[in-house]
């Protein structure tokens, strides 16, 4: 119960913002992307904070959902609901054989391969136009519904986005504290001793890249019938980075930090718009100045900070009662 | 069927001169801090860009002038970045070091962005524009600018660093910087130089090579990436390999493109990077890494 307090708390909190803010742009249309986007950046963190294995190509598995849907929904003309579990399957598929031979390099090797991936999976969705519509991309693709109730406001595609991002945030803590999730962290701290533990490092590494390639490729596929409309700048090596970005910025290793990250990625931009010419720079300089300065992200950051206010105040406190004896 | 070949060969070694460049300048960057720069395609970006700023108008300066000026301005930007962006931030990890580079790389470019606008701008070619004919292919005059620019650059690297005692302090800081500070190293002032050499290699790459690819504020994003693919190619940290690597990248690219199609050209080098890493993890030339327990 004390364990997932935080996640009842943002709970309450997604559900409670509607009501608050009733119509409000920043909640129903911004909101969606943000949930969007802390969906990817959840279950990037899983391979990345956790299993400590960078990816710089995790758009690919996102965009391989999203075409999945858009392609058998507007081309032959599926129900968009199997779509999502054949998006599923192709993805997973590919992540499964791609998995061992990438996740055997490490450091810059790695990071160098994830985005190798993301950047031919990119190019083959420019490419294959008579598929995917090349660089115009694929327009009218249907929404989502479900017993004739259907997804068609952007308060109920609030409602749809909202509970699945709680629904991947209470399996990505579950599965933090389950034995998989256990041996993951361990092997992030030395995959040397993780195998002395007993624990099968490549099988582990091979599971976790297929799990986070499954979530994107979910969010992927409602992304698509959320837009009805995809093109290829969506799934592109910038918004592999972005991801990245929001792990990082949020705190590594930390789910709601992901969270946190995502939103604040997501809102920032429509912040900026009112500085124009500028919005570019400003980014950057954002983005430089919080890994300079908070290195260990905002999240576990803020932790910190209210650790040590509350250590100095137990520690003055502890010598006024000193004095009080003297 | 030769004499395509054979063109295909003269341009992919005019582009993979140019990544070869790049993968040198991040080499160097990644043997004195450790540190993959992000922002290296932006030096080539800024080099060419100021160049063509430079020469520009009735104003404008004789192109010689201006490029040993695009030189020295990106010198300044590259130890700006290692004093502002990668100094402060000693000690964080590799993510953290990436990300600090891509945010100095969008910056940069915001900047340009803000100063040249979304132009495609041209430099004027250093000797005209008459092609060459080489058997049955035709070379650009400026293609013998890049190849025969690039080439001195190397092997003048290679010298600075063999020969030279300031090359040599930097080869020292990044063997053991410890061990370089006790000998009487100055390592902070070996890394600004480190990082001033690594951005005029970029400009001098991207002055060379604009009058043929005209050059525009986004141009380095793909340069980095190729430079970045260069240097992997040929095993992070050995600037020789990284030289490989590009030409390498530059031949492979160029024989896709005319063989099987241009549009998957950057696709095909990457997969054949993958194919590389697969087998080799740790690069062409690369010795492999031993993990300390």
């Amino acid at each position: 119960m004390r364990r997932l307090g935080g996640f009842y708390l943002l709970a309450v909190a997604v559900a409670a913002l509607p009501f608050i803010f009733p119509d409000n742009y920043f909640v129903t249309v911004v909101g969606v992307s943000a949930g969007l986007h802390a969906i990817l950046a959840v279950s990037l963190n899983l391979l990345m904070g956790y299993a400590g294995q960078i990816s710089l190509g995790h758009a690919a598995f996102f965009g391989m959902g999203a075409y999945t849907s858009a392609i058998l929904t507007t081309r032959y003309g599926w129900n968009p609901w199997p779509t999502i579990l054949v998006g599923l399957a192709f993805t997973g598929v590919i992540a499964y054989i791609v998995a061992r031979p990438i996740l055997k390099l490490k450091g810059h090797y790695l990071a160098m391969a994830t985005l190798g991936l993301g950047i031919i999976v990119h190019i083959v969705i420019v490419q294959m136009g008579w598929l995917t519509g090349g660089p115009d991309g694929l327009g009218s693709i249907p929404t989502l519904s479900l017993f004739g109730w259907t997804v068609d406001t952007d308060l109920r595609w609030y409602a749809v986005i909202g509970t699945l991002l709680m629904l991947v945030i209470w399996l990505a803590l579950n599965l933090i504290d389950s034995r998989s999730g256990r041996a993951l962290r361990a092997l992030h701290g030395s995959e040397v001793a993780a195998e002395m533990m007993g624990i099968d490092t490549a099988a582990t590494k091979t599971g976790v890249f297929v799990l986070a390639a499954l979530i994107a490729s979910l969010a992927g596929s409602v992304f698509a019938h959320q837009q009805a409309f995809v093109s290829p700048g969506s799934f592109d090596f910038f918004f592999s980075i972005e991801l990245v970005t929001m792990v990082v910025l949020g705190g590594m290793a930390s789910t709601y930090g992901a969270v946190l990250g995502a939103i604040i990625l997501t809102f920032l931009p429509e912040l900026l718009v009112v500085f124009e010419d500028y919005e570019v720079m400003i980014f950057g300089a954002i983005l430089m100045g919080m890994m300079i300065f908070l290195p260990q992200g905002l999240f576990i950051g803020f932790q910190d900070l209210l650790r040590k206010f509350t250590h100095r105040r137990a520690v003055t406190k502890k010598e006024e009662s000193s004095h009080g004896v003297a | 069927m030769f004499d395509q070949i054979l063109q295909f060969l003269l341009t992919g070694i005019t582009v993979g001169s140019t990544y070869a460049l790049v993968g040198l300048g991040f080499a160097i960057i990644y043997n004195a801090s450790d540190v993959v720069n992000f922002s290296q395609g932006e030096f080539v970006m800024i080099g060419a860009m100021s160049a063509v700023a430079l020469t520009a108008g009735d104003t404008g300066l004789p192109l010689w002038v201006a490029a040993i000026a695009a030189v020295l301005i990106t010198m300044l930007v590259g130890m700006a970045l290692q004093r502002f962006a990668i100094a402060p931030a000693r000690g964080a990890s590799v993510v953290t070091t990436i990300i600090i580079t891509i945010g100095a790389s969008i910056f940069l470019r915001g900047i340009a962005l803000l100063v040249w606008g979304k132009d495609l701008f041209p430099l004027p070619s250093f000797s005209g524009d008459e092609p060459i004919q080489i058997g049955n292919a035709t070379i650009l005059p400026q293609s013998l600018w890049v190849m025969g620019g690039a080439a001195l650059l190397v092997f003048g690297a290679q010298y600075f660093f063999n020969h030279t005692t300031l090359g040599k302090a930097i080869l020292a800081c990044s063997c053991n910087k410890t061990a370089a500070h006790l000998v009487g190293i100055n390592v902070s002032i070996m890394l600004l130089v480190a990082y001033g050499l690594s951005a005029a290699l970029g400009a001098m790459a991207g002055i060379l090579v604009a009058p043929i690819t005209f050059t525009s504020y986004d141009t380095g994003v793909m340069l980095g990436l190729k430079g970045f693919s260069a240097a992997i190619l040929g095993g992070m940290g050995n600037p020789m390999g990284a030289v490989a690597g590009g030409l390498l990248l530059g031949l492979i690219e160029s024989l896709a493109a005319g063989l099987i199609s241009s549009g998957y050209k950057d696709a095909i080098g990457f997969i054949i990077l993958l194919l590389v890493l697969f087998f080799r993890p740790s690069g062409l030339f690369g010795k492999a890494s031993v993990d300390r327990v």
